[in-house]
């Protein structure tokens, strides 16, 4: 059993493309300027469809993260215990991402993270890597 | 002021292990046990409103369950939110009623989630709550969902984990007091504490049971008949939505279950303060503690303290989650929420026996869906 990997479609296929090429990117509204937490096709705050894309710096902080010890499906199995994040990233998105290494001391709330990118299969994922204590 | 909408009647199956249940068998149990409770025959029923299921999932669950049982009605829906489901299911049955739509609106749910699959499928088909792409390819569940946010609520209000344990302790010291209680055994905080990691900061006695079981309930027009001396007066409904995903949850410690709890105190007229008896959705430890909190029956950082001091219990400041809930009573998918109902009912008719809150008048219902997403907030008046 393989892990479940992203499916593009047209609201995010140019962040997972930038994933690929090794660049984080967000989206920001054209109109009113409000940044969204993750891709979708219409603002969530004004509701207009001008949203653009921006390079983000891959740098944030941890908003929380758990230690996995009981995966959802055998692809995770192996895995365990791995780390799940919440990442606040500097320009005001979100992702959810695991930890490189696991778990460990430094894996905190407010701990300041960068994101790297790594291979699923054909697709590429980001993950998060804890800067340098 | 009154929503015009009444619960005539009541029924939940045993839970727990029922090998040879099925989802269908479970909701027509229910059903006719609710009506027969009403003092109604099945032609009498003219709404029906059902959930979802995991063992017999259908697009159409309510025409199925119409189709399986004979009924016949002059409106039927399927309604699918979660744990919400079976509190908005009430709060549009009462709608319905209200309204002149229907007289008497059957609500059912059930599911035979223990023994028609497996644990780890149900674990499974429960992470496809997860958004395909921002979330499941890194190896959500629902319990580390519900981890993330008491890993933060924890951090910001200084919850410790005896604080969660003492939920958990107390929920099944309710549920030993229920004939019918899936997990009767009673349990100490250090059980909890010992208890398997499963998504840190939750542990297995964090993390509510998988039960088969079904529960139902009658939502009847004011002047409709049926037995008017033991119906209960739905006299507050609201609900609140602010995500589905919990990477996109606009915080991890501010909920919708604060909107929809006003709304419902606002409607019945009531303040927290008023409620005699709670049933509140408590898929895992912290998802009671975050909720109690948000919804004002105590302030921030202050119902883990109370819970340890058993605020939560029988004579208890709150007496919550009577049957014990869904970390003891039993949890079958939407009859999780409906078991909920179905128990207020029972304490404000005076009909809980060994687990009665005494002079119970006004109770509270509360379901969540999703990671904290979807909420529904019920107040309940007797007769």
């Amino acid at each position: 059993m393989d892990k479940p990997v992203p499916h593009p479609n047209s609201d995010t296929r140019s962040f997972w493309e930038g994933c690929h090429a090794g660049v984080l990117r967000y989206q920001c509204c054209g109109n009113c300027g409000t940044v969204q937490l993750i891709p979708r096709a219409v603002c969530s705050h004004c509701h207009t469809l001008a949203l653009e894309w921006k390079d983000a710096s891959g740098h944030g902080t941890i908003l929380s993260y758990t230690n996995v010890y009981r995966a959802p499906t055998q692809a995770f199995r192996a895995d365990v215990p791995y780390v799940i994040a919440i990442i606040d990233m500097d320009e005001g998105f979100r992702l959810m991402v695991n930890v490189r290494g696991g778990p460990g001391p430094h894996v905190q709330i407010g701990a300041a993270v960068r994101v790297d990118f790594e291979q699923r299969g054909e697709v590429t994922v980001p993950i998060a890597v804890l800067e340098a204590q | 002021m009154s929503m015009n909408a009444y619960i005539s009647g009541a029924f939940d199956t045993r839970v727990g292990e029922l090998p040879g249940s099925s989802c269908m068998g479970l909701h027509a149990e229910a059903a006719f046990g609710a009506i027969r409770d009403a003092g109604l025959e099945p032609g009498d029923i003219d709404g029906v409103l059902c959930a979802y299921s995991f063992t017999e999932p259908h697009l159409m669950l309510a025409s199925v369950f119409c189709e399986h049982t004979g009924i016949h009605p002059n409106f039927c829906a399927a309604i699918q939110a979660g744990g919400a489901s079976a509190a908005i299911m009430i709060m549009q049955a009462a709608a319905l009623v209200a309204s002149g739509q229907c007289n008497h609106v059957l609500v059912v749910t059930g599911d035979n989630r223990l023994t028609g699959m497996s644990r780890d499928g149900a674990v499974a088909a429960l992470s496809e709550v997860g958004h395909p792409q921002f979330e499941r390819p890194f190896g959500i569940s629902v319990p580390a969902s519900y981890a993330l946010v008491a890993q933060r609520y924890m951090h910001e209000y200084g919850v410790q984990p005896e604080h969660l344990a003492a939920i958990a302790v107390e929920h099944r010291r309710h549920a030993s007091r229920h004939p019918n209680a899936h997990k009767r055994e009673l349990i100490t905080i250090n059980d909890v504490l010992q208890s398997k990691e499963i998504c840190s900061p939750l542990r297995l006695l964090d993390c509510c049971l998988i039960s088969d079981g079904g529960a139902a309930l009658v939502i009847s027009a004011r002047n409709a008949g049926g037995n008017v001396k033991r119906r209960v007066e739905i006299l507050g409904a609201g609900q609140g939505h602010t995500h589905e995903h919990l990477v996109s949850a606009p915080s991890l410690t501010d909920f919708g279950c604060k909107q929809s709890a006003a709304r419902a105190f606002a409607t019945a007229g009531v303040r927290p303060a008023d409620i005699d008896v709670a049933q509140i959705y408590d898929s895992f430890t912290i998802t009671l503690l975050v909720e109690l909190e948000s919804i004002g029956f105590f302030g921030r950082g202050e119902a883990g303290p109370a819970a340890l001091e058993g605020a939560l219990g029988l004579s208890g400041r709150l007496p919550c989650n009577t049957h014990g809930g869904l970390l003891s009573y039993g949890h079958s998918g939407a009859a999780g929420g409906m078991f909920h109902a179905v128990e207020a009912v029972r304490q404000l008719r005076g009909e809980a026996h060994g687990r009665q809150v005494e002079g119970a008048h006004l109770a509270f219902v509360h379901g969540d869906g999703g990671i904290l997403s979807a909420h529904c907030s019920l107040v309940f008046g007797a007769a």
